[in-house]
This record gives structure tokens, sequence and C-alpha cells, in this order.
């Protein structure tokens, strides 16, 4: 007791030093959540933006809304997966960021939790957001948070293969010509197609535009329709127009594997938009098809602006600046780029498409994509995705059919 | 001998008390006396930075999981720390689930298999390397190397050898003319995979422990054996055999709690999956409590104490195979 005692005295004299030193240096060390000085303070963001460090553009961005808001910023960058675990033990401990910018799957599950703030309560504005892409952060009628930006899936395809191979892109419209286009590569001795399926959150994404185009529901993981979309995908495995590989897939992986230069399609997402101009032949973006013509709905991806509870109820107030300044038009149309999303407001969807014409097929994308919380799903979403992606891997890897492999799912979501 | 003898002494009347004020009534009695209560606070405080390191680390973290795995926490109650406790649920959900056989399955046969093969690849390495040939030093140097390796990086390497379309190893089968195998994604292989992964990590480590081991096997014996007309083998089962015998007990016994608790390897290789094929309790524990959106902390820290609990086990049987060593 007595040397802790005085080891706390010491720890503590030693951090009035350090504090004293460091006032008028950048902010430094933990705890800042906690410090609540009267003059604006240090406020804290948690994204999950790792790629970005202290010089990008995205920092420098928080910077100056930190500026106008008149308080100092103390941003932390964490990795997706992680970002869930570390907001609940964060709010267990009182402890949470001021803001926080979390995967949209996640909000409802932090709403659950009693985490975020609902935008009653924070005042943030979301009147402009597409109205689709706002419901993956809706629950039991109440909102909780904002979208950065959206993203989704499509198909990205290889010009020089696809000509090779004598297939017209105009042609691949459904789920037969889609197969059809890809035995004709398969013949001509290129790769069909690659995709993500890994038994991860990644496989479940990759997987809905189809089971969604298939007509199928979230609620009833068992039906025709979806064994119709599994059987697809198990179809391609065993002809050989999809790589086995893609069972251990991440998106990173099947990107790598499109870029080089063999495969004739690759699932995936906006973000990769930077990257495909590097891949150095010629690509092309269609809509994800439904089964039977028409686009199929793909899940959205990307980010919530979301201000978690505090034990301090004035720190709203400013929080709530911030926010407004993050999603304010200049800002979304600026971050989105770097980002390689698109916009969650049509007014920025428009500024977007006019600088970058490419854009165009994504924006359509978008406004036709699905929330994986929507519907209502709420925190049902995690547990049905769960038994998606395992049944997903159980067709794939030849260990069940897909009708046995959905009908263990169901029963296992029940 | 005395002065090292006497802190153990003096720390169990603290310990039992419990608190240093109980302590207290112990100065101030006799001038005698109070020599002895210095030494003690003396023997507080060099105890105090283990004590508080082990209450710390240990102590708390194991409370913490085994609160956690009997109650039923929701994201709700985990943030508000309001969940019911429910005793053994979290265990009944654990031992009703399908994935409970194949996961206590797989690990039996991942912790066995890795052992075998580690230890009897370690062992002939070590006695290969115990003849002392020129360069051996350095050979034995670069068998080191799995150890000394990153697991991210050696199981990231591993899963792109082992990759069924672009890994080395099908592109090697295939020049035999052997059919290209789903090593890990075919639940028929992914086990076999991450073993073969996993027995390459370990083999340097039975190789250093079996090596130095060796070295404590006197030349005299050999020579004798020599003498008397054993040949190579029998001078093998005959002397080294035995003689290594506690140090290949200790070998095994660490490798296996080492083993048991293997999770880096799979999650980068196969994740456990695909369709289970690969779960070991280890991936389960991850899988349940962070690996979905919606955390199951209370399963996941039940099959976590399962695990600790059998680590334990074969604990407290190294400790006493230690205490027999040292007394014989």
């Amino acid at each position: 007791m007595n040397t802790s005692a005085r080891r706390r005295l010491t720890a503590a004299a030693l951090t009035v030093v350090a504090v004293t030193v460091g006032a008028t240096a950048c902010s430094s060390g933990s705890g800042s959540a906690g410090t609540k000085d009267a003059d604006g303070g240090t406020y804290t963001i948690w994204d999950p933006y790792p790629q970005f460090d202290k010089s990008s553009e995205w920092a420098k961005l928080l910077d100056v809304c930190g500026k106008s808001a008149g308080v100092k910023i103390k941003r932390t960058a964490f990795d997706t997966s992680d970002l869930t675990n570390k907001a609940l033990l964060a709010a267990q401990q009182d402890n949470s960021a001021d803001v926080l910018i979390v995967d949209n799957p996640v909000v409802s599950t932090l709403a659950e939790a009693g985490v975020l703030t609902t935008t009653d309560d924070n005042k943030v504005d979301t009147s402009k957001v597409d109205p689709n892409l706002l419901a993956a952060g809706q629950a039991g009628g109440k909102t909780y948070g904002t979208p950065i930006g959206a993203n989704t899936l499509a198909l990205y395809y290889n010009e020089d293969v696809l000509e090779k191979a004598g297939v017209d892109i105009a042609s691949v419209k459904d789920w037969p010509s889609l197969t059809a286009a890809l035995a004709k590569v398969k013949a001509a001795g290129k790769k069909g197609i690659t995709f993500s399926a890994i038994g991860t959150e990644e496989g479940s994404f990759q997987f809905l535009p189809w089971f969604w185009g298939s007509g199928a529901q979230l609620t009833a993981l068992d039906s025709d329709q979806a064994v119709s979309a599994l059987s697809l995908w198990k179809g391609w495995l065993d002809k050989g127009y999809a790589p086995n590989s893609v069972i251990n897939n991440t998106q990173t992986t099947s990107w790598a594997e499109f870029a080089t230069g063999d495969y004739a399609f690759s699932e995936n997402g906006t973000w990769q938009l930077a990257n495909a101009e590097k891949v150095g032949f010629d690509y092309g973006v269609i809509p994800v098809p439904a089964s039977a013509g028409g686009n199929a709905a793909a899940p959205t991806g990307g980010e919530f602006v979301t201000i978690p509870v505090q034990g301090d109820t004035a720190r709203y107030a400013t929080s709530q600046k911030l926010v407004s300044c993050i999603t304010s038009d200049e800002n979304l149309n600026y971050t989105d780029k770097t980002l390689s999303y698109v916009a969650p407001t049509s007014e920025v969807q428009d500024k977007q498409i006019a600088a970058n014409d490419d854009l165009k097929p994504w924006v359509d994308a978008v406004k036709a994509a699905k929330g994986r919380t929507s519907d209502d799903l709420g925190t049902k979403y995690p547990k049905i995705s769960e038994q998606l992606w395992k049944a997903v891997q159980s067709a794939l890897s030849g260990s069940a059919s897909p009708k046995d492999a959905l009908d263990s799912a169901q029963s296992a979501v029940k | 001998m005395n002065r090292t003898t006497h802190p153990p002494g003096h720390r169990r009347v603290p310990h039992r008390k419990g608190a240093a004020p109980a302590a207290a009534p112990a100065p101030g009695r006799t001038p005698a006396r109070r020599r002895p209560a210095s030494q003690q606070w003396a023997a507080w405080g060099f105890l105090a930075p283990v004590t508080l390191y082990l209450v710390l680390f240990y102590a708390y973290p194991l409370y913490r999981n085994i609160d956690l795995s009997l109650r039923n926490y929701t994201v709700r109650s985990f943030v508000q720390g309001n969940a019911p406790f429910t005793g053994l649920d979290n265990f009944r959900t654990v031992f009703d689930d399908p994935t409970f056989a194949p996961a206590l399955l797989h690990t039996v046969v991942f912790t066995v298999v890795c052992l075998v093969f580690q230890y009897t690849i370690g062992l002939a390495l070590a006695v290969f390397f115990n003849q002392n040939f020129r360069l051996s030093a350095t050979l034995r140097g670069l068998f080191l190397v799995p150890w000394l390796l990153p697991l991210i990086v050696s199981a990231s390497t591993w899963s792109w050898m082992l990759n069924s379309d672009s890994g080395i190893v099908n592109a090697a089968l295939g020049m035999v003319g052997i059919g290209p195998v789903n090593w890990l994604t075919s639940p028929d292989w992914s086990l076999t995979s991450v073993i073969i992964a996993n027995t390459w990590v370990g083999v340097p480590f039975n190789l250093v422990v079996l090596y130095s081991g060796l070295q404590s096997i006197p030349t005299s014996l050999y020579e004798a054996a020599a003498l008397d007309g054993a040949n190579a083998w029998q001078r093998f089962w005959r002397i080294t055999f035995p003689l290594l015998r506690p140090v290949s007990a200790i070998t095994l016994l660490l490798g296996l709690v080492y083993t048991l608790k293997v999770f880096d390897t799979i999650w980068i290789m196969t994740k456990g999956g695909p369709a289970d094929s690969s779960t070991t309790f280890a991936t389960w524990s991850y899988q349940l409590g962070f690996g979905s959106l919606l955390p199951a902390f209370g399963p996941g820290a039940a099959v976590g104490n399962l695990l600790v609990v059998t680590a334990l086990v074969f604990g407290l049987l190294y400790v006493r195979v230690q205490r027999k060593q040292a007394l014989s």
C-alpha cells in the first residue's frame, strides 16, 4: 500500500509536470475524452481509416473542423474489424469518443447497446441524405448517425479478355448470359470470375447482390431463390469458371487476382476505382445482374458518422458542430474523393459526376443499393449474416449441398 | 543461505492476514522485535511489485473471464454492466453447439499430431546436429528461422504457398503430375494444412531443447557402448533415448501447452474454415467473441475457460514432473 501510494503520488506529480510542459504543445497522451476544459478543450474522433496518417488530407480536414468549432481534435484510427469492440469497451468505461465513425452494419448493434445518441438528441441534420442509405443507420424509427459516403459492389470486367473470348459485354444481362460469357472466356483459355467468399462479413457482403438478385430475403435463408443463388456460385466453381481460392479470398486478394489481367470479371467495390486506373488494361463496370435480368440490389457499404453517449451532455453541441462540418457538402465531396466513395446526398453526387464521368454507374448502383440492416433487421442481421457466410463456405467447399447448407443456416438463425 | 530463506518465511504472515495494518501490532512491543518488523516492511516492499503484477495481469483478467462466462452478456448489458448471472448457461450453450464436437476433435487431433511430428523431427535433427560436422552450427542457426519469424509472416507465407490456384506447392505437385489439392479451401485438407504449418513452426523449439539435452549425455557412455559392439541404432535406443527422457517430458509438456493455444496460424490461414473444418477451441473462442458483428462474449469466454482449465491441468502436470526430476 505504502509503496503504491507513493508511486501514485510520483505518477501524479509527473503528470502535473507533463501537463504544464505539454499545455502549449499539441495534444498528448490519453484520457483526452475526460478532460473538460472551459475553453473548448479536446474532442476525440475515432475512425476506421488507418490508411490515413497525420499528414493526410482527412486528418487535416478534421483539424480544420476542430478549429472552426473552437476545439482541439485528437484523432485515433482503428482497423474496421477492431472498432466495434473498441467502441463497446470504451462505452463500458464511459470513455467513448466524441465522434465515432463506424461501418454502417455496426450502427444498429451499437445503437442496441445504447452507445449512440439519436439525431433527435444530437440535432444532426440528415434531411438531405438519400433514404436508402440512411436506412442502414435507423432502428426502431430512430436515426443514429449520418453516412459519410457510400460504396457498393459491381462487376469490373477486363475488356481485352472479353474481346479475345468474343464476348459482347452488352449481352450480359442476367445470370444465364453471364454464365455463358464465363464459359466462352474459359474456352478461350482465360479465367472467368473472381470474388470473395471468405468466412467473415466480407463473404456475406459479396454474396448479397446474388442473394437479393435471386429475389431471396434475409428473413428466409432457405428459400428456393436463395438456393438458386448459392447454386450459381457453386456451379461456377465446379465448372472452373471461378477459382477455388475464392473460398479464402478477401476482397483485396480477389482484386489482386483480377489485376493479373487473366480474369474476365471481378466482383468488387467502389473503393477499387483508384486501383483500377493502375491495372494496365482497359476495364469497364456493370451492375451485378439479377437472376432474370435487370440490376440486383447490392448492399451498401461505407461508414456512418455518429455521436456516442457522453456522461457530460454539454459536449453534444460541439460534437454536432464537428459532424456538420465533416458532412458539409463541400467536405463530403472532398472526403468521398479521397475515400473513393459515392456521396450520400444527391447534390454532392451530381457534383461528383460532373467532375468524373466514370462515377456514373457507381452512383446508379448506390441509388439501387440496400442497407444490410435495413428492413428493420437491425441486430438480427449479424446473426443472419454469420449463418449466411457459413452456408456459402460449406456449399463452395463441398461439405454440404447448397440446399442443405442453407437449410441448416436458417434453422441456426431461429 | 539464511538470508535467502528469510523473505519467503515472512511472506506467509502478511499473506494470511491480508493487509499491512494487521502486521502493525508487531512493532513497539520489545526493542528486540523491532528489527524483524522493519524487515517485514522491506519484505513487503520487495513483494509488492510482483504481487501487484500478478493481481493486475493474471488474477483480475482471469476473474473477469470467469465472470464473463457466467453471465448472459448482450451488447447492451456489456456496456451498462448489468448482465444477469446465469450460472453455467453459457457452458451449456457451448456444449450443445453443433460446433463443439468437431472443435474438440480438431483440437485433440491438431495438438497430438503436431506434437508427434514436432518431437520426432526435432529429435532426429538434434541427433543429426549432435555429430558436429562442418557448418553444423550454421545449419542449426538456419533451422531456428521459423521460430524467430513473427507468426503473421510465416502463416501468411504458408497460406500463399498453399493457395489452390497460384500456390507454389500445387505448382510443384503439378510438375510431377499430381492434380491440384485445395489445401486451404477443402474441408478434407484444411486441418492437415494448418498442422503442417504449425509443425514447421514448432520443430526449432524441440530441436533446441533436445539438442541441449543431448549435450549433457557424457560421450564416455557412447564410447563404452561402441567398445561393447553396439551399433548406432542400439546406441540411440539404449543410451540417447532413456537419458533424454527428462528433457523429452518437459519438451512435450511445454509443446502441448503451446500447441493447445495456437490461434494465429490457424486464423490467418483458414479462419477455422471452410465450414468449421479446421476450427479448434482457440479459434472458436475468438470467433464467438470477436468474429462477427455481434459479439457473443459469454460463450466465447466459456470456451476460453475450457482452454485455460486444460492448459492448467497440463501445467500442473509439468510442475509435478519438474519437482520429481529435481528430487531424483
